[in-house]
């Protein structure tokens, strides 16, 4: 861990901090004292066995939850009491686990709410939002960066697992994510579909830092400038790919045989 | 299945064929039913809004459309007894035109519709269900109460309010009236539904989640369409009111809310025409079933039953499957 300052990249102000982030429930400490940062063109991973707070950690940046101490900055303002659709309208794009879509709608009018949330005026009552060509063309943009645009028509609940996915992102997408946030994109992809988000992910980082809590091990070790091992809410370690592998503590607590 | 515009088609034909037909044939009850129905369908539309768009089971939208009739009786009252509303700080007088009676419905009714609103959507599902039916109750015993206008016994209206250019007292003309109205209404929900406001108000009742993360705030989306909802109710309201020439607190009774939500569930929830088609034939079963028996609401509840277990859609549902994607 020692050497981890020299390899690192030049500090620069990071897109998106915790400092010092703690967050309990009852007797659970889901969060303890956690500090990691997400730099500019970055992809920072965040790795940890089921229960180590994973998603406690997501939901407080992404401001769903509200930790008890520390305090978390997106682009270097604190927003640790902003709530989450402004941290979105700063340019904090989410993916999420349990994909959170409107499945009675067609994929393009998903697509359609994101540029909606995103120029912030959804305030008007008449005119036909899939008309509007500006709209129209920034969510026809998106869903074709993921690959989506020949399921434009389609309703979101007809869309296979993968799609979903994929869907995610480019709803995010449309935000014009200064910084992303991705639950676990890869879970219950097929290997193909992982293969090539994985590469989608490996380009969208320059021009976004993602950071990205996921299970797939090798999408992780191949996409991941940076890793933070989280174990019982606490970060043990942080650094690059071969200094994680290396890391005795993390050996132990989690990769196990794997690495 | 058949396509939902042909449905719709059909339905508008029958709103303006039926009261031609009984205007021919010296029907002038079956007129009175129509009009009963497009105000009814005025106000389910109205309750569509919150219901099918946004997701809120409000059982409390007798409120408007009691406030709504109030307005009416009110303003039609203090002009019939040529008293004045409010003297002090400013003098407002009774009043028997519509316009402005509609405007006073709609603006009572959206601002009702506001403060509760904001209270009620601090909850969700069975909570908000519950606060709605206790504003619906407050109203209701409040009018009870209130002996300035008629308390239980309500306020009568001798002589149907005014429009300019038509003569209201006329069966036809007033049927003309309503079914216009209804189509300003049916407008107005189209268009909303496609507007960028509908698209974000349809996500925010499937995935409130997801709207939060692009940047909207789903409470404000629903708030702003619950107020849309009661205002157009209200306005229905003071339409049935002017029916009747006849305002009681029965209006904002909780039985009145439970039948404009009967109307829309019948119809088809979130569908365009589902208010429309649910209050149509909710009102002709009242008018055959009531005839042969006083419990025709057992064959109403009957009904419902068989529509909600076997076709979701409503009525609408039934015969033309799902919802079309639209693009």
């Amino acid at each position: 861990m020692t050497d981890a300052v020299v390899q690192a990249p030049v500090p620069e102000i990071p897109v998106l901090e915790t400092r010092g982030i703690s967050k309990s429930f009852g007797a659970l400490r889901a969060s303890r004292n956690i500090s990691i940062d997400l730099r500019p063109g970055e992809i920072h991973a965040v790795i940890g066995p089921n229960g180590a707070g994973k998603s406690t950690l997501i939901a407080q940046i992404c401001g769903t939850l509200k930790p008890d101490a520390g305090s978390v900055h997106l682009l270097g303002q604190d927003v640790t009491d902003v709530p989450t659709r402004t941290r979105a309208r700063a340019g904090l794009g989410r993916t999420f686990q349990i994909s959170a879509l409107a499945m009675e709608d067609t994929v393009l009018q998903n697509a359609l709410l994101g540029v909606l949330g995103s120029s912030g005026k959804p305030w008007r009552f008449f005119g036909n939002a899939l008309k509007d060509g500006a709209l129209r063309a920034r969510a026809e943009q998106a869903l074709e960066r993921v690959g989506l645009q020949d399921q434009a028509r389609m309703r979101t609940a007809e869309l296979s697992h993968g799609q979903r996915r994929q869907l995610e992102v480019a709803v995010a997408l449309t935000l014009d994510p200064k910084a992303l946030v991705m639950d676990e994109p890869m879970a219950g992809m097929g290997a193909e579909g992982s293969r090539t988000l994985t590469g989608f992910l490996d380009a969208l980082r320059q021009e976004a830092p993602i950071l990205l809590v996921e299970h797939d091990m090798d999408a992780v070790f191949s996409l991941a400038d940076r890793i933070s091992v989280l174990v019982y809410g606490e970060v043990i370690a942080t650094g690059t790919v071969d200094e994680i592998r290396a890391n005795a503590a993390v050996r132990e607590a989690y990769l196990g045989d794997e690495a | 299945m058949i396509p939902e515009r042909y449905v719709n088609a059909a339905t508008l034909l029958a709103l303006v064929a039926i009261p031609l037909w009984a205007l021919a044939a010296d029907e002038p009850f079956t007129i009175t039913l129509m009009t009963r129905a497009a105000i009814f369908a005025i106000a389910a539309v109205g309750l569509n809004i919150a219901l099918g768009l946004g997701g809120l089971v409000s059982l409390g939208h007798a409120v408007f459309f009691g406030l709504g009739g109030y307005a009416m009786g009110i303003l039609a009252h203090h002009a019939q007894t040529y008293t004045a509303l409010s003297e002090w700080p400013v003098l407002i007088e009774g009043t028997k035109s519509m316009p402005v009676i509609w405007l006073a419905a709609v603006l009572v009714s959206s601002l009702a519709a506001l403060v509760i609103g904001i209270l009620s959507l601090r909850t969700a599902g069975v909570y908000f269900i519950m606060i709605t039916l206790a504003f619906g109750q407050m109203f209701f015993f409040f009018a009870i109460s209130w002996a300035e206008y008629g308390g239980e016994d309500g306020l009568s209206i001798y002589v149907r309010n005014s429009f300019p250019g038509l003569n209201t007292l006329d069966l036809i003309q007033f049927y003309g009236l309503c079914l216009g109205l209804l189509c300003v209404v049916l407008v107005f929900a189209w268009r909303l539904a496609g507007s960028p406001f509908g698209l974000a108000l349809n996500a925010a009742r499937q995935a409130p989640v997801r709207v939060e993360t692009v940047g909207l705030d789903p409470v404000r989306l629903k708030l702003v369409a619950f107020v849309l909802s009661g205002a157009i109710t209200g306005l229905a309201g003071a339409l049935f009111a002017d029916l009747n020439r006849f305002v009681s607190p029965t209006m904002f009774s909780w039985q009145t809310s439970g039948e404009i939500m009967i109307f829309v569930i019948l119809g088809g929830v979130g569908r365009l025409f589902g208010p429309v088609v649910g209050a149509l034939v909710f009102v002709a079963l009242e008018h055959w079933l009531g005839g042969l028996s006083d419990f025709w609401h057992i064959w109403l509840g009957l009904l419902l039953l068989v529509i909600v277990l076997f076709g979701r859609g409503g009525l609408i549902g039934m015969i033309c499957g799902r919802e079309a994607v639209h693009d």
